[in-house]
């Protein structure tokens, strides 16, 4: 089974992000890029579906600016057998359609019979990439796995969320994103750091997948942010010390703000 | 008037909250058509049409409830028929699955997470509350049909009873798909969902033990909320992943969040900033979550949370 596993480079997860008040888009420079940890999850479940299935190879796929291969090393130290980064300048500002036609034509460059996705990024958080990328390549998607099997050539997913939950069925190839809950990521062992040196990472450019530049980027964006703001400080903030009263207060303020 | 499609949420026979905002959304932009993907009961039709759905679209295509992709060809084919002005789902795992492929099928812009849709000149702006509700961002489609996820509790679900005229629609579902086998709503003990509760108690690393969260569900029962938990909590094995609030987890927009226990970190207050009225319990009067908070009781919560439902439970009779 060739498994192909997407990662992305965000800002830190506990750094605060801000956008480029130049063209509304992320201020990537502003705090540490780090392999997203929710894409984390989705390079363990890789890894873990190919060591219970012979003969699996595991590729991870990133897009985004030269710091990126960052991200896609630490898969390979994690376990992953091969990189494919797609870097192109023509790429910055690229909204989730045109991240999803270039992912979709770098998987279908790469070959694969399932594609692992963490559920969401931290930085943009619109969740919606599994779906994408199985509309681009035209096969099924399960997105918010819990549990993740392969049973010859269906894919079986568990999907346990605060609203409920659903079993799902798909044949394989499909496109699966999982929760962060489904798995405990591995470290780098000291031995998959020397051996990542030697695996292979390769690069491709818009041309290499035959993509116009034209149909990627910012100008190419189908949503565009109009404004963004600091969200304003909130109103009076009110804090007391527990002196015997503390609940009793509480309900007091629940009571002025008819919330009770 | 300009026309807005709804995607009904329908779930075990009935209609949810999260539609009944979709359509309160919709109203104010123009003239809501609900479409029930599947069969739709005279109740449900009243229903929708109670909260303005001037059309309500059914298909009783059974298939349509267990294959997302076909609800997605099914909207493809309304859109190119009735040319509405912005597509409308719940910011749920089933809406954004559909958003996503519809988004590529039509090529048209994606935005989700909207806390709030208006209209302007240029068409539909969403409001969305990124960066953990750090930034306030409008944003809009530049091509297609604006298709857009509304996070539950966005708005108040406002009636506005019409009688919806029905309508028949069809599609033909083909090629390999992937399936729902079984569906259950969770198992919350009578309590509503986490993300569409109006009130939420959420419990953290100063609850102390996997048993005291019956003090947090306890707070919960008497405010009809639903409980959340940080991500120490359930790192913890305190209480369950479902649970987690925060960028990791998921995002709640209540009324009213008390978070107890819960010093917010960075982490936490992404998946809670936006609630409309923050309460917090913490010994540290140094926590962060402080900062967010509207009344902050800086004490310990075994103490604090126990006078607080006594003196909820006097308050209501």
């Amino acid at each position: 089974m060739r498994i192909v596993a997407c990662v992305k480079q965000v800002p830190d997860t506990w750094s605060e992000k801000r956008l480029d008040p130049a063209d509304q888009t992320l201020d990537r420079a502003a705090a540490d890029g780090v392999i997203d940890e929710l894409d984390t999850y989705a390079v363990e479940e890789a890894l873990r579906l190919k060591e219970s299935h012979e003969g699996s190879t595991v590729v991870v796929l990133g897009m985004g600016p030269v710091p990126a291969a960052e991200s896609l090393r630490k898969a390979l130290t994690m376990g992953a057998d091969e990189a494919v980064h797609v870097v192109d300048d023509a790429l910055h500002g690229s909204d989730a359609l045109a991240t999803s036609l270039v992912l979709a034509k770098a998987i279908e460059h790469v070959g694969y019979d399932l594609v692992v996705l963490g559920s969401e990024s931290t930085d943009a958080r619109m969740g919606v990439m599994a779906a994408m990328l199985a509309e681009r390549l035209g096969v099924p998607q399960a997105s918010l796995a819990s549990k993740v099997e392969v049973d010859g050539s269906m894919l079986r997913v568990q999907r346990t969320t605060a609203n409920g939950q659903a079993s799902i069925e798909a044949p394989l190839p499909a496109v699966v994103s999982v929760l962060e809950k489904i798995n405990e990521p591995r470290y780098p062992s000291f031995k998959g750091i020397m051996a990542a040196k030697s695996k292979p990472m390769s690069t491709l450019s818009l041309a290499d997948l035959g993509i116009d530049p034209s149909s990627v980027g910012l100008a190419a964006a189908a949503t565009v942010v109009v404004d963004s703001m600091q969200r304003p400080p909130r109103g009076e903030r009110t804090i007391v010390n527990d002196e015997g009263d503390g609940g009793m207060r509480i309900a007091e303020f629940l009571a002025t703000q008819k919330l009770l | 008037m300009a026309e807005v499609l709804v995607l009904a949420d329908v779930v075990d026979g009935a209609v949810g909250k999260p539609t009944f905002e979709l359509l309160t959304i919709a109203n104010r932009l123009g003239s809501p058509v609900a479409i029930v993907a599947g069969n739709a009961s005279s109740e449900i039709v009243e229903k929708l049409g109670s909260y303005g759905a001037s059309t309500v679209l059914t298909s009783d295509d059974e298939v349509l409830a267990s294959v997302t992709a076909g609800v997605v060809t099914l909207l493809e084919s309304v859109v190119a028929a009735r040319s509405p002005i912005a597509v409308l789902l719940a910011s749920t795992a089933q809406g954004k699955e559909i958003a996503g492929r519809l988004g590529v099928r039509l090529d048209a812009g994606v935005l989700t997470d909207a806390v709030d849709v208006v209209a302007s000149d240029g068409g539909v702006v969403v409001e969305q509350s990124v960066f953990g509700g750090s930034t306030v961002v409008h944003a809009r489609a530049t091509r297609g049909v604006p298709i857009i996820t509304v996070r539950p509790n966005s708005v108040t679900p406002v009636e506005s009873p019409v009688s919806p005229a029905v309508e028949a629609v069809s599609v033909a579902v083909e090629g390999q798909h992937a399936k729902v086998i079984s569906q259950a709503a969770a198992a919350v003990g009578g309590r509503p969902g986490l993300t569409e509760a109006s009130v939420v108690v959420a419990g953290g690393r100063g609850v102390g033990a996997a048993e005291k969260f019956a003090l947090i569900e306890e707070l919960a029962d008497v405010l009809s909320a639903a409980v959340g938990a940080s991500r120490a909590a359930t790192d913890a094995g305190w209480y369950p992943h479902a649970a987690q609030v925060g960028q990791t987890g998921v995002t709640v927009a209540p009324q009213l969040y008390i978070a107890c226990g819960i010093s917010g970190a960075i982490q936490h207050r992404a998946g809670m900033q936006t609630a409309k009225t923050i309460v917090a319990i913490n010994k540290d009067a140094e926590a962060p979550i402080f900062e967010l908070a509207d009344f902050g009781v800086v004490g310990d919560l075994h103490v604090v949370v126990p006078q607080l439902i006594d003196e909820i439970r006097k308050r209501k009779g």
